[in-house]
């Protein structure tokens, strides 16, 4: 069978399996709607959490941008799985215990305040659907490259499948159809991995082939050391070594770390499990199942380097594989014959260098470089659509109960009934979807970068607002209130000067201290704190009531109030 | 606030501060502050600082948060507080301690 019908046949048996689900799990309540009644067993939960979290970026693009940063690539890698240290150790338990729907209600409720709430739903919906947004544009990409439609069409396809399931099964729908995407995209990451890593080191564990020796027909030595030798003689940068400053690195991993542990849609998983036990428990589920693709990410990034530059470089342009000439239709391989030799010149200078690669190749291209059979090939695209959908329900989630929770039932219009409430929210996800559908239809040029931004601006606003509101219990409105939008400000404001205002001032001579807009967000988080911090001592300290909440959610037990 | 809550709540902060202080001794130490020093040393095809910085981090993440699941459930059991019971029983173990 060819990589086409391989491919049909996949993503309609996972999509006949969405929607499955879809109809087994509907919600009957608002209860089941935003927190699937709190019933998840927390291994369906550590997996659920997993595929919300790891989003088209994880699985599409993160292994290429290893496979190009080199060891400067260990911000992501860190970044994003040091975080659920943070989420485990400092929110989850305590938010479980708290006991309510959304992120905006623990602040609303803990800063006794409608304008810390409403400052709430306007950054959980502000992070979130930045992000949703390149989510249908990553489901968009692999339908128009791997089954050659248009990528309008395939928007469409992606979503009336979110939306079938989303606004028929809540929360309740989505955590399971999450359960089966991250066997799905585990599946997809993990086949190609284990065969490229035979193929070229003969060891079945890619995190284990990652240290090995190359096989004879690869020329042998250790795949690092390898790898390192042919950077520096092609005149690119040695892989094992960073280039960046160790200060940015540093924040960026920070900011990476704390937005991760901030984002509202990761969050609020943790609200459906039974009680605060299975919170840290899934906690450890959770990274445990993004730790096999997290550790798997680094290894095929250094396996496609080499092998793309041992097939590629100085091969005469009309000997080069099919693939070549396939990905080479979509743009995202370009070769320019500067020195009109016929041959391709893959080096580090860019005057010389005739070969552009794009990055997402190196994932979605990678099985074909290494001539893997068909229906491996064909796995990827289901696995990118399962990624791709998956983190995208969990965003459109938190913008409906955003929507119909937080800003009707509990700002504006406390009368309305759970029926009511309930039909609310999905009329918000299904005009949720509408937009995100359109945005991903017609991307504005700085949606992609802006994804990138969510983890600071999370990082800056609700982190601390959160963490202050479980261990400090002096902690109070104005605190918060001034808190978050300085540092929700500050960070918003050094990323738009950079990208927007002054983009030729973007760079490391240019950054204040040294610090990319990347991770201004760590910078951001401490301006939080330090204003929170400095604004509640001279403010009245919290109601004692405001006290009680604090001193409750610090001991496991039964929610407060139900 | 009882007694014993407070307690609880002190040997709390201390096991996330001692788990949080490896995480960022392992994280932002061995895998950015020291990386350069530790490419010093080898074991098989890696260098240990690079090794630290894409894999090893993340395996200590895991074994972090599973240190965190055995030492909290060993807290509640001591003070009694079993979050894994439902409804009456768990409210009337709460009003004990407090």
């Amino acid at each position: 069978m060819s990589v086409q019908v391989w491919t049909f046949f996949f993503i309609f048996l996972t999509f006949g399996l969405y929607i499955g689900i879809a109809i087994w799990s509907r919600a009957g309540s608002t209860s089941d709607f935003y927190v699937a009644g709190s019933g998840v067993p927390p291994l369906a939960n550590g997996m659920a959490t997993a595929a919300d979290w790891m989003s088209a970026a994880s699985f599409i693009s993160m292994a290429g941008l290893i496979s190009f940063l080199g060891r400067d690539g260990t911000f992501y890698l860190m970044g994003w799985t040091g975080g659920y240290v943070l989420l485990a150790l400092l929110l989850a338990p305590y938010l479980r215990k708290f006991g309510k729907f959304t992120v905006p209600d623990f602040i609303g409720d803990r800063y006794y305040s409608k304008l810390a709430r409403l400052i709430a739903v306007f950054c959980a919906i502000t992070i979130s659907f930045v992000y949703v947004c390149g989510q249908m544009q990553g489901a968009g990409i692999v339908f128009s490259r791997f089954l050659e439609v248009d990528i309008t069409t395939g928007v469409v396809i992606g979503m009336a499948i979110v939306f079938f399931y989303a606004v028929m099964g809540g929360m309740k729908g989505i955590t399971y159809t999450q359960v089966a995407q991250y066997c799905v995209l585990i599946f997809a990451f993990m086949v190609p991995a284990i065969f490229i890593s035979i193929l070229m080191t003969g060891i079945a564990i890619p995190q284990i082939g990652f240290g090995a020796e190359l096989t004879e027909s690869f020329g042998g030595g250790y795949l690092l050391d390898r790898l390192d030798g042919m950077s520096e003689e092609l005149g690119f940068a040695t892989y094992t070594e960073g280039q960046r400053s160790t200060q940015d690195v540093f924040f960026i991993t920070a900011a990476l770390m704390f937005g991760t542990a901030g984002l509202p849609h990761v969050i609020i998983r943790f609200f459906t499990v039974p009680n605060v036990r299975d919170a840290r428990r899934s906690a450890g589920y959770a990274l445990i199942f993004i730790a096999i693709l997290y550790t798997t990410a680094p290894a095929v990034a250094a396996f496609a380097k080499t092998n793309l530059i041992n097939t590629v470089n100085n091969v005469e342009y009309s000997e080069v594989p099919e693939w070549f000439t396939k990905w080479e239709a979509t743009n995202l391989i370009r070769f320019d014959d500067k020195n009109g030799d016929g041959r391709i010149q893959y080096v580090g200078d860019s005057e010389t260098n005739e070969l552009d690669v794009n990055r997402d190749i190196m994932v979605l291209a990678n099985p074909e470089i290494a001539g893997l059979p068909n229906w491996v090939v064909a796995l990827v695209a289901a696995g990118a659509l399962a990624a791709a959908l998956s983190t995208a329900a969990g965003l459109l989630l938190v913008i409906s109960t955003a929507v119909a929770h937080d800003l009707m039932k509990r700002s504006f219009l406390p009368s309305i009934t759970e029926r009511q409430e309930l039909l609310y929210a999905r009329i918000a996800i299904f005009v949720a979807v509408l937009i995100a559908g359109y945005v991903g239809i017609n991307p504005p040029a700085y949606v992609a970068q802006v994804v990138a931004y969510a983890f600071g601006l999370a990082a800056a606003s609700f982190f601390p607002a959160i963490v202050l509101g479980i261990f400090q219990k002096r902690m109070n409105k104005h605190g918060a209130i001034a808190g978050m939008l300085s540092g929700f400000l500050f960070t918003a404001g050094y990323i738009v000067y950079f990208k927007t205002l002054n983009p030729s001032l973007d760079n490391a001579e240019g950054w204040w201290l040294g610090i990319s807009p990347e991770g201004i967000g760590t910078l951001g988080t401490i301006v939080n704190l330090a204003v929170s911090y400095a604004v509640s001592r001279f403010t009245p300290e919290p109601p004692v009531e405001v006290q009680e909440i604090v001193q409750n959610i610090r001991l496991p037990g039964e929610a407060l109030t139900k | 606030m009882s007694d014993s809550a407070q307690t609880y709540w002190k040997s709390n902060i201390k096991i996330v501060s001692v788990l949080l202080s490896i995480w960022f001794f392992i994280s932002f130490g061995c895998g950015i502050l020291f990386v350069d020093f530790l490419d010093q040393f080898r074991f098989g095809g890696f260098k240990l600082g690079f090794w630290i910085a894409q894999q090893g981090s993340i395996f200590v993440f895991v074994v972090l948060i599973y240190a965190y699941i055995y030492l909290m459930d060993k807290l509640d059991n001591e003070y009694n507080l079993q979050s894994t019971q439902q409804g009456n029983s768990t409210h009337k173990t709460e009003k004990e301690n407090n």
